[in-house]
C-alpha cells in the first residue's frame, strides 16, 4: 500500500511540474527576445500569476530550472520577507548569485569558493567586479570543456533576479535597486522578473515615473488557476488508467474549497492525496485498487478475511441476489470460485471506466456549447452530475437534449467529428461499431449537403424564373405553395437525420454512464466519504469549540446532559455553565456577579445535601472551580482582563467587544 | 433550496399585511377624514409595500445566496459530521443583544430552579417560530422584521453597518408622534379585528388601484414618510441597541468588587489542592472520548509521514492526548516538545534546542532566519534526521505573532520534520494566511476532550486578578530575604508609607527627599548615595517604580496592590 501510495504522489508531482514547464517554456521563449533588447533600460518581465499565491512557489521553481538549463546560470529568486533593505537585498541577491556559481562549477574552482565565502562588501561594483571575472574565466574555459550551454547561446549570459512577490517588496527598496541597477545596466546584463498576483498596473503604482520608465516591461499571463485545475482533473480522474477515483461528495468538496476557498490547484492536489491515504486506511479492500494486471494476480491470493469482506460489500450483495440460486450459494461459499468471480467484475469495471471516459467526453462536447450550459460548462461540472446520479433522468439533461435538437448542421459536423476523434483515440474495443455509426452519420450528412447544393441550385433558377415574371399575384401564389409544404413535409431530411444522432448519443449515454454505485465492487476503487475529508481539510473549530460549550450531550453521552436544543442542563461541566451565563451579560462582566450566580447554579445541584454546617468549604470548592472556568474561558478568548473597572472582564466574542 | 425561499415568502406575507394595518390605525388614531384619505393612503401603502417587497426580496436572496454557498460547501450536506455538530453559522455567530446585568442572575436562578430543563431561548429563535405560524398580529411582525435584519446583518454586516445606520438614523432624528399610539395599538389588537382589516385592505387595494395610482402624486409627503419611519423605528431598534452598545464606554454592571466579598484570596497552591478535591464530573464519559482519539494514532502516525502536519482543535486540554501520543508511539525516535503555553517561551528557544540538542551544534546566529537556514541545510543533508516536533498550545501569547509562525511555518515544512500541535484559542485559525497555510500543510483533527487546563492555566500571566498577588508576595518575600537588614528596612519604610496613603487615589508616591529624610531618622543610611544604590537595586528587582512629577521631582511607588502589601508587611512582623 505504501508504496503505491508513493507512487501515485510522484506521478501527481510529475504532472504538476509537466504543467508548469509547459507554460513557462512558452514564456521563456518570448524571454529570449525580451533579453535582446539592448538599451539603457532594464528588460523586465512581469508574471501576472493570479490569487492563487500557494502555487506560485512551485511555478517559479520550476520556471528558474528551465532559465537556469536553457539561458543562464545566473538566478536569483529575492522574497520580499528576505528584503527589508537595499542591504539585505544586495547580501541575498550575491549570495544566490555566487552560490548558484558555484554548482555549476562544481568543485573545481575553488578560488571561487573562497572568494564568496569571504565577507565581501555588497555593492553593485563587487557585483560587476565578480561578474566579470566569472565571465572571463568562462570564455577562457569553454574552448576546452564540454559543458555549460549557456555559453553557446550567449556571449555574456545575463544575470536573471527574480522578485517573487512583487506587491510585498518594500517600494523604497525596490525603487532604489532599479535606479542602481540601470546605472551598470552596460557592465552587467541584468533582466529582472516580477511576480505579480493582482494587476500589471501595480507596476505603475508601485514605482513612480521616473524609476518606471528605466523598465522595459514585457507581460506575460500565466495560465488561470481554473485553467489548470482542469488539466489536472482531466489527467488525474479522466483516465482509466488511473485505478482510484473519487465519489461525487468527494469530488464536490473539493473543487468547493478551491473555488470558494484559495483557488491553489496545489491544495486540490493535497486533498487528493489525502483522499487516497484515507481510502487506503479506511478500505481494506483497496488493496485491488491498483492496475488491472496486478489486481487480477492480488485476487489470486487474496485469504479468506478478505473474501468475507468483499462478500459483505454491499454492492456485491447486490449482485449474488441477482444471481441464480445455485451460483449464489457457490459464491458464498466457495473462495475459488469467487475469485474467479472477481476478476471477471474487476475487469468489467476497468471497460466500464474506459467506456466512461469517452462517452462522457463525447457527451462533454454536445453539452459545453449549448446555450445556458444546462449541464456546465467545464467537464468537471459534467462529470459531477454524471457520478451523483443517473444523469438522464435529470432535468439538466432533458433540456440539454431539448437544445442539441436545435444545433445547425455545421456544429453538429464538427461535434460529431470531434466525438470521433475521441472514439478513435480511446482505447475501448467495443467504440468500432460506435465510430463506424458515427461515420455513417457524417457521411449522410455529407450527402445530405450535397443533396442541398442541388436544391439550392434547383431554388435558385426557380427563383430566377420568380424574377422573370414579376407577377404579384403568382408571387403570392408560389409562397403559399411553399408555405404549405413546408408545412405538410414536417421534417427535412436533415432534421430527421439530427434527431437520429442526437437519439443515438441519448442512448450511448444510457448504455454507458450509468452512476458508479450500480456497478459492483465499486467500493474497492471510489472514496466517498466526505465528512472526513472536510473535517480534515476545511474544519470549523470554532463550531466545534460552540457545540462543545453549549450542547456537551454532543460530546459526553450522559444523559443527565441531554436536553432540548439551544439550552443547557445545571449538570453540564463547569466551564459550560459559566460560558452560559457569560453570553447574558454585556460588554464588561463584573466577577462577583458571576461567582454568585455560578454559585447558584452549583449549589442547586448539589441541592439539600450541601449544609450551612460545610458551606464555607464548598464554598471554597465553588469558589476554585469557577476560577477554573474563567481562566480557560479565558485561554480561549472569550475574555479578557480589563483595567475598566475593578474585578471586571471584558467580553471578546459574539455579541460582546 | 426550496427552505429558505418559502421562510422569505412567507416572511413577506406576513409583513404585507399588518403594513397597512398599521398605517391605518394610525390613520384612525388621527381620525383624520378617514373616507377621503383612503385612496391616498393606499397609495402610499401600496408604494410602500413595493418598495418593502423589493427589500425584502433582497434580503432574502441574499439569505439565499447565502445558503447557497454554505450548502455547497457542505456544512449542512445531508451527511451530518460524525458527531452531528452540524451547527449552522447564523447559530454559532448570531449576535445578541446586550442584556442588563441582571438578567445573568436571572438566568442562573432558572438554571437552578429548573434541573434538567431548558432555558428560555433567546430571541432569534422565538421569532423564527413566529415565522412558521400563520399569525399576523402586528407585534410578531416586528419581531420577524428584526429576525430578517438580524439575518441581513448577519450575511452582510459590513456593508450594513456602512450604509444602513445612516439612513435609520436620519429617519429616527425627526420626532414621530405616532409610534406610542401605534404601539399602544399593537400591544392590544385582537386577532379578528386583524383579518377584518385584511380583507378590507385586500379589496381597497384592488379596486382602487388605477385612482391611487393617479392620485399618488397628490399625497401628502408626509404620512408616506411617516409610515415608513414607524416601521423603520422598530425595525432599527435592534440595530440602534447594537450601536448603543458599542458607542458608549459606559457600561451597566454592579459596582461590587471581589474585595467586598469576604473572602480570602486563593493563591496557586490553595487553588491546586482544591480543585483536586473536586471530583471531575463525567470522567468516564471524558475516558471515553479520549480512546477514542487514542485509536487515531496510528493514523496520524501514518499521515505525518506523507507529509501531512496534524492540527488538533476542540474543547479541552490535548496535552495529556500529545503526551500520550508521545509516549506511546514516538518513543525511540527524536522529538522534541514544545510548551507553548509556558509564558516565556520564544521561537528562538525553540529553534535553540533543535540547533542544540538535536543537531548538536554549539554556536550563535546573527538572526532566526539564520538559524532556520542552517536548520533547513542540515536537513537537507542529512537524509537520516528525523524529527517530532510536538507543540502545545500553537497559538499561545508568544507563538502567534506573525514572524514566529512564519518561521514555524518554514520548520514544519521540511520534510523530515513532522509537527504535531494544539490550539485552543477561538480565533486561532485567523493567524494563518494562505501562504503559511500551504507551507504548514495541516490536517485537522477535533480532539474534543473536556478535560481542565491545569498546565495551561497555571502560569501567573494567564490567570485573572484573583491570585496575581501570590506571586508577587512570594517573589517580595524572596528578594528581600536575601538583603541585608537596612535594604529590608529602607523597602519596610516605603511599603508602610505607602498603605497609610491608600484610601487617597491620587498619591503620586514617595518623593526622594523625603523618603531619604525618613531613613536618615531610622538610622537606614548615612548618605543619598547609598540610598541611591539601595534603589537601585530594588528597581532591578522591580520592587519599585520611579517616575517623575510635574515638578521634576523624583516619586517612588511599589507596584503591588495594597492587600499583598498588607500581607507582606505582617509576614515581616511575624520574621521579626
Amino acid at each position: 500500500q505504501q508504496i503505491q501510495e508513493d507512487l501515485n504522489k510522484q506521478l501527481f508531482d510529475n504532472l504538476v511540474s509537466f504543467l508548469r514547464r509547459s507554460h513557462s517554456e512558452f514564456q521563456e521563449k518570448t524571454k529570449e527576445w525580451t533579453c535582446r533588447m539592448k538599451s539603457r533600460e532594464i528588460p523586465t518581465a512581469a508574471l501576472v500569476l493570479g490569487v492563487n499565491v500557494t502555487d506560485h512557489d512551485l511555478t517559479f521553481r520550476s520556471l528558474s530550472e528551465v532559465l537556469q538549463n536553457n539561458i543562464t546560470p545566473y538566478i536569483a529568486l529575492l522574497e520580499a520577507k528576505d528584503c527589508p533593505g537595499i542591504k539585505n537585498l544586495m547580501q541575498k541577491l550575491m549570495g544566490q548569485l555566487m552560490n548558484c556559481y558555484i554548482e555549476v562549477d562544481s568543485l573545481e574552482d575553488e578560488d571561487c569558493v573562497q572568494v564568496s565565502q569571504k565577507r565581501m562588501r555588497c555593492s553593485m561594483t563587487s557585483l560587476i567586479n565578480w561578474y566579470e571575472s566569472v565571465t572571463k574565466k568562462m570564455d577562457s574555459k569553454t574552448p576546452s570543456k564540454k559543458r555549460t550551454s549557456c555559453s553557446r547561446h550567449w556571449q555574456s549570459p545575463p544575470v536573471v533576479v527574480i522578485f517573487k512577490d512583487m506587491e510585498s517588496f518594500i517600494t523604497k527598496v525596490l525603487q532604489d535597486f532599479i535606479v542602481i541597477s540601470s546605472q551598470h545596466i552596460r557592465e552587467l546584463p541584468l533582466v529582472l522578473i516580477f511576480g505579480i498576483a493582482t494587476s500589471p498596473m501595480i507596476i505603475h503604482s508601485l514605482l513612480p515615473h521616473s524609476v518606471s520608465s528605466l523598465l522595459c516591461i514585457e507581460l506575460f499571463q500565466s495560465l488561470s488557476c481554473k485553467e489548470h485545475l482542469s488539466t489536472v482533473i482531466d489527467k488525474l480522474l479522466l483516465t482509466a488508467q488511473f485505478p482510484f477515483k473519487l465519489g461525487e461528495k468527494v469530488l464536490q468538496v473539493l473543487i468547493n474549497i478551491f473555488l470558494y476557498h484559495d483557488f491553489s490547484v496545489q491544495n486540490f492536489i493535497k486533498g487528493f492525496q489525502l483522499c487516497i491515504v484515507e481510502h487506503f486506511y479506511s478500505q481494506p479492500l483497496s488493496v485491488l485498487c491498483c492496475q488491472l494486471v496486478d489486481a487480477k494476480k492480488r485476487v489470486n491470493s487474496l485469504s479468506h478475511d478478505q473474501c468475507e469482506n468483499i462478500r459483505r460489500l454491499p454492492s456485491f450483495r447486490r449482485y449474488v441476489e441477482s444471481q441464480a440460486s445455485q451460483k449464489q450459494i457457490a459464491l458464498l461459499t466457495a473462495d475459488n470460485f469467487l475469485k474467479e468471480i472477481i476478476q471477471k467484475l474487476l475487469e468489467d469495471l476497468h471497460v466500464y471506466h474506459e467506456n466512461y471516459v469517452s462517452v462522457l467526453r463525447c457527451l462533454h462536447v454536445f453539452t459545453s456549447s449549448l446555450p445556458k450550459y444546462p449541464l456546465g460548462k467545464q467537464i468537471r461540472e459534467l462529470y459531477c452530475a454524471c457520478l451523483e446520479n443517473r444523469v438522464w433522468e435529470t432535468e439538466e439533461y432533458e433540456s440539454s437534449l431539448q437544445l442539441a435538437r436545435m444545433l445547425n448542421k455545421s456544429d453538429l459536423v464538427t461535434m460529431l467529428q470531434q466525438c470521433v476523434e475521441i472514439f478513435v483515440s480511446s482505447s475501448g474495443k467495443e467504440f468500432d461499431k460506435t465510430v463506424e455509426k458515427l461515420k455513417e452519420f457524417l457521411t449522410q450528412f455529407q450527402k445530405l449537403e450535397a443533396e442541398a447544393f442541388q436544391e439550392q441550385d434547383v431554388s435558385v433558377s426557380s427563383q430566377k424564373e420568380l424574377q422573370k415574371k414579376t407577377d404579384l399575384y403568382h408571387l403570392q401564389k408560389t409562397l403559399l405553395e411553399l408555405k404549405e409544404s413546408r408545412r405538410s413535409k414536417k421534417l427535412t431530411k436533415f432534421e430527421k437525420l439530427r434527431f437520429e444522432v442526437v437519439d443515438y448519443i441519448d442512448s450511448l449515454v444510457r448504455n454507458y454512464l450509468v452512476p458508479a454505485d450500480h456497478k459492483t465492487l465499486h467500493e474497492i476503487v471510489y472514496f466517498n466519504t466526505a465528512s472526513v475529508l472536510r473535517g480534515h481539510l476545511n474544519a470549523a473549530p470554532r463550531i466545534a469549540l460552540h457545540t462543545a460549550l453549549n450542547n456537551p450531550y454532543c460530546y459526553l453521552k450522559n444523559q443527565a446532559l441531554k436536553s432540548d436544543g439551544g439550552s443547557i442542563s445545571n449538570k453540564a461541566p463547569d466551564i459550560c455553565i459559566v460560558y452560559k451565563l457569560h453570553l447574558e451579560c454585556g460588554r464588561l462582566i463584573n466577577l462577583v456577579d458571576w461567582l454568585e450566580a455560578f454559585s447558584t447554579v452549583v449549589m442547586a445541584v448539589e441541592g439539600p445535601n450541601a449544609d450551612a454546617a460545610s458551606s464555607d468549604q464548598v464554598d471554597d470548592i465553588i469558589h476554585a472551580r469557577f476560577i477554573r472556568a474563567v481562566s480557560e474561558l479565558e485561554l480561549l478568548g472569550f475574555i479578557k482582563p480589563s483595567k475598566q473597572k475593578t474585578d471586571h472582564v471584558a467580553r471578546l466574542t459574539w455579541g460582546g467587544c | 433550496m426550496s427552505r429558505p425561499e418559502g421562510k422569505g415568502s412567507s416572511a413577506l406575507e406576513v409583513k404585507f399585511v399588518p403594513d397597512e394595518e398599521v398605517l391605518k390605525h394610525i390613520a384612525d388614531d388621527a381620525g383624520i377624514k378617514v373616507r377621503k384619505d383612503k385612496t391616498q393612503l393606499t397609495a402610499s401603502v401600496k408604494r410602500f409595500v413595493k418598495k418593502l417587497e423589493n427589500i425584502s426580496d433582497n434580503e432574502a436572496q441574499e439569505i439565499l445566496e447565502e445558503k447557497n454557498y454554505v450548502a455547497a460547501l457542505g456544512i449542512c450536506a445531508q451527511d451530518p459530521l460524525e458527531n452531528g455538530s452540524s451547527v449552522s453559522g447564523s447559530e454559532v455567530y448570531s449576535f445578541q443583544t446586550p442584556k442588563r446585568s441582571s438578567k445573568m442572575a436571572e438566568m442562573a436562578s432558572e438554571l437552578a430552579q429548573t434541573p434538567g430543563q431548558s432555558v428560555a431561548p433567546d430571541h432569534s429563535e422565538c421569532s423564527e417560530n413566529t415565522v412558521k405560524t400563520p399569525q399576523s398580529s402586528s407585534k410578531y411582525m416586528f419581531l420577524l422584521l428584526m429576525h430578517v435584519f438580524s439575518l441581513l446583518l448577519q450575511s452582510k454586516k459590513k456593508e450594513f453597518v456602512s450604509t444602513t445606520p445612516y439612513r435609520l438614523r436620519k429617519r429616527l432624528a425627526a420626532p414621530d408622534p405616532y409610534l406610542e399610539s401605534e404601539s399602544e395599538y399593537s400591544a392590544s389588537c385582537s386577532e379578528e379585528e386583524d383579518e377584518e382589516d385584511q380583507k378590507e385592505v385586500s379589496t381597497v387595494l384592488s379596486g382602487q388601484k388605477t385612482s391611487a395610482k393617479t392620485k399618488a402624486a397628490s399625497t401628502p409627503p408626509r404620512r408616506n414618510t411617516l409610515a415608513k419611519k414607524t416601521k423603520e423605528d422598530k425595525m432599527s431598534n435592534l440595530v440602534e441597541e447594537y450601536f448603543e452598545a458599542h458607542s458608549s464606554s459606559k457600561v451597566l454592571t454592579s459596582d461590587r468588587t471581589l474585595q467586598k466579598l469576604r473572602k480570602r484570596r486563593l493563591n496557586q497552591q490553595t487553588l491546586h489542592d482544591l480543585l483536586k478535591k473536586a471530583p471531575l464530573a463525567y470522567a468516564a464519559e471524558i475516558k471515553e472520548l479520549n480512546q477514542q482519539h487514542e485509536s487515531l494514532f496510528s493514523k496520524w502516525m501514518l499521515q505525518l509521514h506523507l507529509g501531512f502536519n496534524i492540527v488538533l482543535y476542540g474543547l479541552g486540554s490535548k496535552r495529556d492526548l500529545l503526551e500520550k501520543f508521545r509516549t506511546s508511539v514516538l518513543q525511540g525516535s527524536l522529538h522534541l516538545v514544545v510548551n507553548g503555553y509556558f509564558p516565556s517561551i520564544t521561537v528562538r528557544s525553540i529553534l535553540n534546542s533543535i540547533t542544540e540538542e538535536v543537531l548538536d551544534h554549539i554556536g550563535n546566529f546573527r538572526s532566526p532566519l539564520d538559524q532556520l537556514e542552517f536548520i533547513i541545510k542540515r536537513f537537507k543533508e542529512d537524509s537520516s534526521l528525523q524529527l517530532y516536533v510536538l507543540i502545545h498550545n500553537l497559538d499561545s501569547q508568544m507563538l502567534r505573532g506573525e514572524r514566529s509562525q512564519q518561521i514555524l511555518a518554514q520548520l514544519s515544512s521540511l520534510p523530515r520534520i513532522y509537527l504535531i500541535a494544539s490550539i485552543d484559542h477561538i480565533n486561532a485559525p485567523l493567524m494563518w494566511d494562505q501562504a503559511k497555510l500551504s507551507l504548514y500543510n495541516w490536517l485537522w483533527y477535533e480532539t474534543t476532550t473536556f478535560s481542565p487546563y491545569v498546565e495551561e492555566t497555571s502560569y501567573e500571566n494567564s490567570l485573572l486578578v484573583q491570585q496575581s498577588g501570590s506571586l508577587a508576595l512570594s517573589s517580595l518575600t524572596h528578594v528581600l530575604r536575601s538583603l541585608t537588614l537596612n535594604a529590608r528596612g529602607i523597602f519596610r519604610l516605603l511599603a508602610q508609607h505607602q498603605l497609610e496613603n491608600k484610601d487617597n487615589p491620587s498619591y503620586p508616591g514617595l518623593s526622594f527627599q523625603d523618603f531619604y529624610q525618613q531613613c536618615r531618622e531610622a538610622f537606614l543610611v548615612n548618605s543619598d548615595l547609598t540610598l541611591r544604590a539601595q534603589l537601585t537595586e530594588f528597581r532591578d528587582h522591580k520592587l519599585i517604580r520611579t517616575k517623575r512629577g510635574a515638578d521634576g521631582v523624583e516619586y517612588l511607588l511599589i507596584p503591588v496592590d495594597d492587600s499583598t502589601l498588607t500581607d507582606f508587611l505582617e509576614k515581616e512582623d511575624e520574621d521579626v
